[in-house]
């Protein structure tokens, strides 16, 4: 059998098991369809979790992120998992606690204001949306180079599969989804990964090798050689202060994106809540640390097979004409000596997507044609996985905060579920349509996504469950100075592709870039809501009562 | 059963202990993340650990191990918290 029909072969089989799970699981009820019924076991929570949210950036992206990085790629390996402790010490457990469906449920009962609903509410479809197109493009990235089909139909074929298990099921159909795929992610993450290393380095525990073998000096070396950076040493790409802010935002961000935070609302006790962040970093963290190593090692493989060789000889390796005519690896033998030049600097004859590096990583390392296959729907499911949970996120935003909390508090148990139905199946559309025509900045949307989870709904959360006497006014005052501030400067940052100036109005805040400028929203945000909360009136005596609530122990009724 | 007004003795001791749990294990998050990988990534380097610098293992892989210890350990206490937590209050009931 070809490549390309078993990739077909076992991307159908994947998706016949996700289609069969959202019929299974279909529901009747909102609390089925908002939160899974409350009753979503720890570890498939955990499994839930990890799939929701490793992306397609974290599958295809990070590695090669991490490799053109070096050291400073520690921004997105910690930034992306740092975050998990925030989120299970700090927010998680009282979260689960309040009890209700969504966060602008506890912004908006907790500040006793359909006012901060509402920004919560925006805020959480606006952050949503900027993600979900990222992973639409993953799917039609997927669809179209494995199985040749137009990057069109690959999109609307990934959303009549999403769509039909969370119409269908729900958040119930979602996570159960998200469980199964998780296990074909790592699956499919991890097998290249062990064979690249065994090849390499004789030890296929990539994650050992990794610092057990010099496979990462050696290419210091050779990078010094070829006239880059050294690999291992610290800030050669970006300053420490922008390291300092870049990770800080992707952590708070982390624990401050809506999709994330609603996870931990599924399960059944507030000691679940806790298992489950458990469950999820060991998930998550079993793809993290072997990114690194895959970024070593297919970097390392990959310059080891071009650099330096007559231009001939690469020309008839199988793989590199393939990811040639994608565009993502390109090189030509300006200087005409038949030799591939491959440099830092003006003499530099090669251009490397870091997209390619866990992709071609099973043809780099010669693997079996089912390698390829399982690497595609990998991808497809971690695509796929996070886009089902920001479906649900949006749609409860919609249908739960706004119409239901605010516009129609009588609504039935039947017509909410209808309504959350349309408006899911009118996200669906949206989604689609950013999929097949991304905006042009969608790479810099991405870190916008961040910095307004950061500087708006994670201080509102912790404020509302730390500090007793927040209230109203300062909450409401902390989240619009932070969003306004971080919106202004990321705009300005990156006005270039965002408003099209020529060149950006501003380079930087202070040396900070756009990555890291979320938290500087984060600190005024803090700083607004606290002064702003002492100088108005102290909450009403009833959400003092929630406050301590929230915070009192879970008596447990079957103790377990 | 009505909802109490505010936190007993009982519950005021618990959130006291839950406090400091969580400022201990963010005091670790904070040191090896932001001093371990940022701050001293400069002297650090200068260690070796097995074929890699020390501040390279740290931002590349150490750290994410400690994040996983800190959410492990604070579900373990907690455990033994809530656990603690339902003893004193059968023992206030019957005593």
């Amino acid at each position: 059998m070809s490549v390309e029909a078993i990739t077909i072969t076992l991307v159908v089989i994947t998706f016949i098991i996700y289609t069969a799970i959202g019929w299974w699981s279909r529901v009747r009820d909102t609390s089925s369809f908002y939160v899974a019924g409350q009753n979503v076991p720890t570890v498939a929570n955990g499994a839930a979790i990890a799939a929701d949210w490793m992306s397609a950036a974290s599958f295809i992206s990070m590695a090669g992120l991490v490799a053109f990085l070096g050291y400073d790629g520690t921004i997105y390996l910690m930034g992306w998992t740092g975050g998990y402790v925030l989120l299970a010490l700090l927010l998680a457990p009282y979260l689960r606690k309040f009890g209700k469906f969504t966060v602008p449920d506890f912004i908006g009962d907790r500040f006793y204001s359909n006012g901060a609903r509402a920004v919560a509410a925006i805020a959480t479809i606006f952050i949503s949306l900027t993600y979900i197109s990222g992973q639409m493009r993953g799917v039609g990235i997927v669809f179209s180079r494995y199985l040749q089909v137009d990057i069109v139909v690959g999109v609307l074929i990934g959303m009549t599969i999403v769509g039909f298990f969370a119409l269908l099921g729900g958040m119930k159909g979602v996570t159960w989804t998200q469980a199964v795929q998780y296990f074909v992610v790592i699956i499919a993450f991890l097998i290249p990964a062990f064979a690249i290393s065994a090849q390499l380095t004789g030890n296929p525990v990539a994650q050992m090798s990794f610092i057990t073998n010099d496979i990462v000096a050696r290419l210091g070396e050779i990078q010094i050689d070829l006239g880059m950076t050294e690999y291992m040493a610290p800030f050669t790409n970006l300053s420490m202060l922008n390291v300092f802010m870049m990770t800080l935002a992707l952590m708070a961000g982390t624990a401050g994106l809506p999709h994330v935070i609603v996870r931990f609302y599924t399960v059944k006790s507030v000691r679940a809540a806790r298992w489950s962040a458990v469950w999820a970093i060991i998930f998550i963290g079993l793809l993290y640390l072997t990114a690194p190593a895959v970024g070593a090692f297919a970097k390392y493989n990959l310059i080891d097979t071009i650099a330096d060789k007559p231009v001939e000889e690469v020309e008839n390796i199988d793989w590199v004409s393939k990811w040639q005519t994608t565009g993502l690896l390109k090189f030509n033998d300006e200087n005409g000596d038949g030799v591939v030049n491959y440099t830092a600097g003006d003499d530099n004859e090669v251009m490397i997507d870091g997209d390619i590096i866990v992709l071609s990583t099973p043809e780099v390392a010669n693997l079996a044609p089912f390698i390829i296959a399982l690497v595609a729907a990998g991808g497809l499911a971690a695509a796929l996985s996070t886009a089902s949970g920001l479906l649900i996120t949006m749609t409860s935003a919609v249908s739960h905060d706004i119409y239901y909390r605010i516009f129609n508090k009588t609504a039935s148990e039947a017509q909410r579920l209808r309504v959350g139905r349309i408006t899911l199946f009118i996200a669906l559309l949206v989604a689609a349509y950013v999929g097949i025509s991304p905006p042009g900045f969608a790479g810099e949307v991405v870190a916008l996504a961040f910095g307004l989870g950061a500087a708006s709904l994670f201080p509102v959360i912790l404020l509302g469950i730390f500090d007793k006497r927040m209230n109203k006014e300062g909450a409401i005052a902390g989240i619009l100075t932070g969003l306004s501030f971080t919106l202004i400067m990321i705009g300005a940052i990156l006005s270039e592709s965002i408003i099209g100036t020529d060149g950006p109005i501003l380079e930087s805040f202070f040396g900070i870039n756009a990555q890291g400028v979320g938290v500087i929203g984060m600190i005024l945000n803090f700083i607004v809501s606290f002064i702003v909360s002492r100088m108005t009136e102290e909450p009403p005596q009833d959400i003092q009562e929630l406050i301590e609530n929230v915070r009192a122990p879970e008596i447990d009724e079957d103790s377990n | 059963m009505e909802q109490q007004k505010t936190l007993d003795e009982r519950q005021r001791w618990y959130w006291r202990k839950n406090i400091r749990f969580i400022l201990g294990l963010l005091a670790v998050w904070a040191i090896v993340a932001y001093g371990g990988a940022i701050l001293f990534a400069e002297p650090l380097s200068n260690i070796q650990f097995f074929g890699v610098s020390l501040a390279f293992w740290i931002a590349q892989q150490g750290s994410i191990l400690v994040f996983f210890s800190l959410i492990l350990i604070y579900a373990i206490r907690m455990d033994r918290l809530d656990k603690e937590y339902a003893r004193l209050l059968k023992n206030d009931k019957e005593g």
